[in-house]
């Protein structure tokens, strides 16, 4: 398959062109840059970006489904890309959002793609950023990036959106409570998941207080919804929800303050990504070098003309 | 590896167990590869899809309920459907000997049958996705 082909099976939103597309993207192989050179600046900035994240189990690839289900049945085109990391020790991932996926499958105009974070330092935003855009120059009209909430990687995922979701649910408790603090912060909204078990209501309380604490402080409002995803409870209200913050972040500048600050850490992301193998290279060849690690990755650095020393 | 493999792990079919299925998921990642898993009764048109969207290098199929025969070179078709004839297909599980060569003709490069060792899925993914 050639790249002019690829390029214009995205356009016709030919599936195996648009899951070419990413791969030769996320993998750096030659066409890369005319792809990207292809896409639509008018597609992606029309295109919702929504980030779903919270804790392991609680229910993020069900509540996933269910918002594919709530936007096909508003004839919306829809992508989803799901993060999961890379095992540390074999560099492999197990990657099983899917499964909750596959009644969708041969639906054509659900977009689903796999990634795994390949140990990068949040080198994965470019790939997941490359990934959304292409889904956009498709047709989508919304992308929804998965992905767990708990190292910092997933975190800078979640950056990439117009607007995240956190899901939580009853059950997690401690874990919450260690969570708040810091990836609380960057929700739009919070969703309580599980609504069916005990101790839901408690947990919006909590969050509700939580929500409250931050209009205070920082002036920011956070939704508080509660759902049952597998049973479908409170999916479409959810959906609404991000059509009202979307409409009200694109009327206050939001969005595009948003988008704006993706790009950066976008190219800051690839820029790292881009010039490591050759850091690497140079590593290798000073064999049984020794002095003080940073210093030597200051020479390094000059040798490849980037000026590091303030 | 520095290239990373991506392979998808599929259960055509109506048999329920998937343990199997999951045992070579983790072996699989545990070498390295990417793995991304379907679940269990799926249909060959499905898991074709999936794998196109997914963009792997190989997908590997698992049956122990004796309809091998029609669901394995089912997958290797519809592939070939979606111009995805280079995703390389392999299968395993309750397979008859005299089945294989049918198998093999149909398009699906490996077979693997109960005796095989975990070692020797991982090697013969290995060898599909590099020889790709
Ligand atoms: N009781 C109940 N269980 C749910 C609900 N949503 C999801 N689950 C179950 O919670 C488990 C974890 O869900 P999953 O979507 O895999 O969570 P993830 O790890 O965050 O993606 C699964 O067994 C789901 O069936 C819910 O609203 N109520």
């Amino acid at each position: 398959m050639n790249i002019s082909n690829v390029i214009e099976g995205v356009s016709r939103r030919d599936p195996r062109s648009i899951g070419r597309a990413i791969s030769i993207v996320e993998n750096h192989d030659p066409g890369a840059q005319a792809i990207l050179d292809s896409l639509d600046a008018e597609k992606i900035a029309a295109c919702l970006v929504v980030g779903i994240t919270g804790l392991p189990g609680a229910g993020k690839s069900t509540l996933t489904a269910q918002l594919i289900k709530e936007y096909r049945s508003q004839k919306k085109r829809i992508g989803i890309v799901a993060v999961d990391p890379s095992s540390p020790l074999s560099g492999g991932a197990l990657l099983g959002d899917r499964v909750r996926m596959m009644n969708h499958a041969l639906d054509r105009d659900v977009v689903i793609r796999s990634m795994a974070t390949r140990g990068r330092l949040g080198g994965v935003c470019g790939s997941a950023g490359a990934a959304v855009r292409i889904m956009a120059q498709s047709g989508c009209e919304v992308v929804l990036i998965e992905t767990v909430g708990v190292g910092q990687s997933e975190m800078d995922i979640v950056r990439m959106a117009d607007l995240t979701a956190m899901v939580l649910a009853p059950g997690l408790g401690d874990d919450i409570q260690a969570m708040k603090a810091g990836l609380l912060e960057v929700a739009d909204i919070l969703v309580v998941n599980k609504a069916d078990l005990r101790g839901a209501d408690a947990l919006v309380l909590d969050m509700e207080s939580v929500a409250q604490q931050r209009q205070e402080r920082q002036g920011r409002s956070t939704r508080v919804c509660s759902t049952i995803a597998n049973q479908g409870q409170g999916v479409a209200a959810l959906a609404q929800s991000f059509k009202e913050i979307n409409g009200q972040f694109q009327h206050s500048g939001e969005k595009a303050q948003r988008r704006l600050q993706a790009r950066r850490y976008e190219v800051i992301d690839w820029a790292v990504e881009l010039i490591r193998p050759r850091i690497a290279d140079r590593v290798a060849q000073k064999q049984g070098f020794c002095g003080d690690p940073m210093l030597l990755a200051q020479d390094i650095l000059a040798e490849l003309g980037v000026e590091s020393k303030k | 590896m520095s290239k990373k493999y991506r392979v998808l792990i599929g259960k055509p079919g109506l048999d329920g167990h998937d343990r199997g299925a999951k045992v070579i998921a983790q072996a699989l990642r545990d070498h390295g590869f990417e793995v991304i898993y379907t679940g269990i009764r799926r249909s060959p048109a499905e898991i074709a899809a999936a794998a196109v969207q997914e963009d792997v290098d190989a997908v590997g199929l698992s049956s122990l309920s004796g309809a091998h025969l029609r669901l394995f070179p089912a997958v290797v078709e519809e592939l070939a459907k979606a111009g995805a004839d280079d995703i390389v297909v392999v299968g395993g599980g309750v397979i008859p000997e005299d089945d294989i060569a049918t198998l093999k003709e149909a398009g699906v490069r490996e077979i693997f049958t109960p005796g095989a060792t975990l070692e020797d899925v991982v090697n013969a993914f290995q060898g599909v996705c590099e020889k790709k």
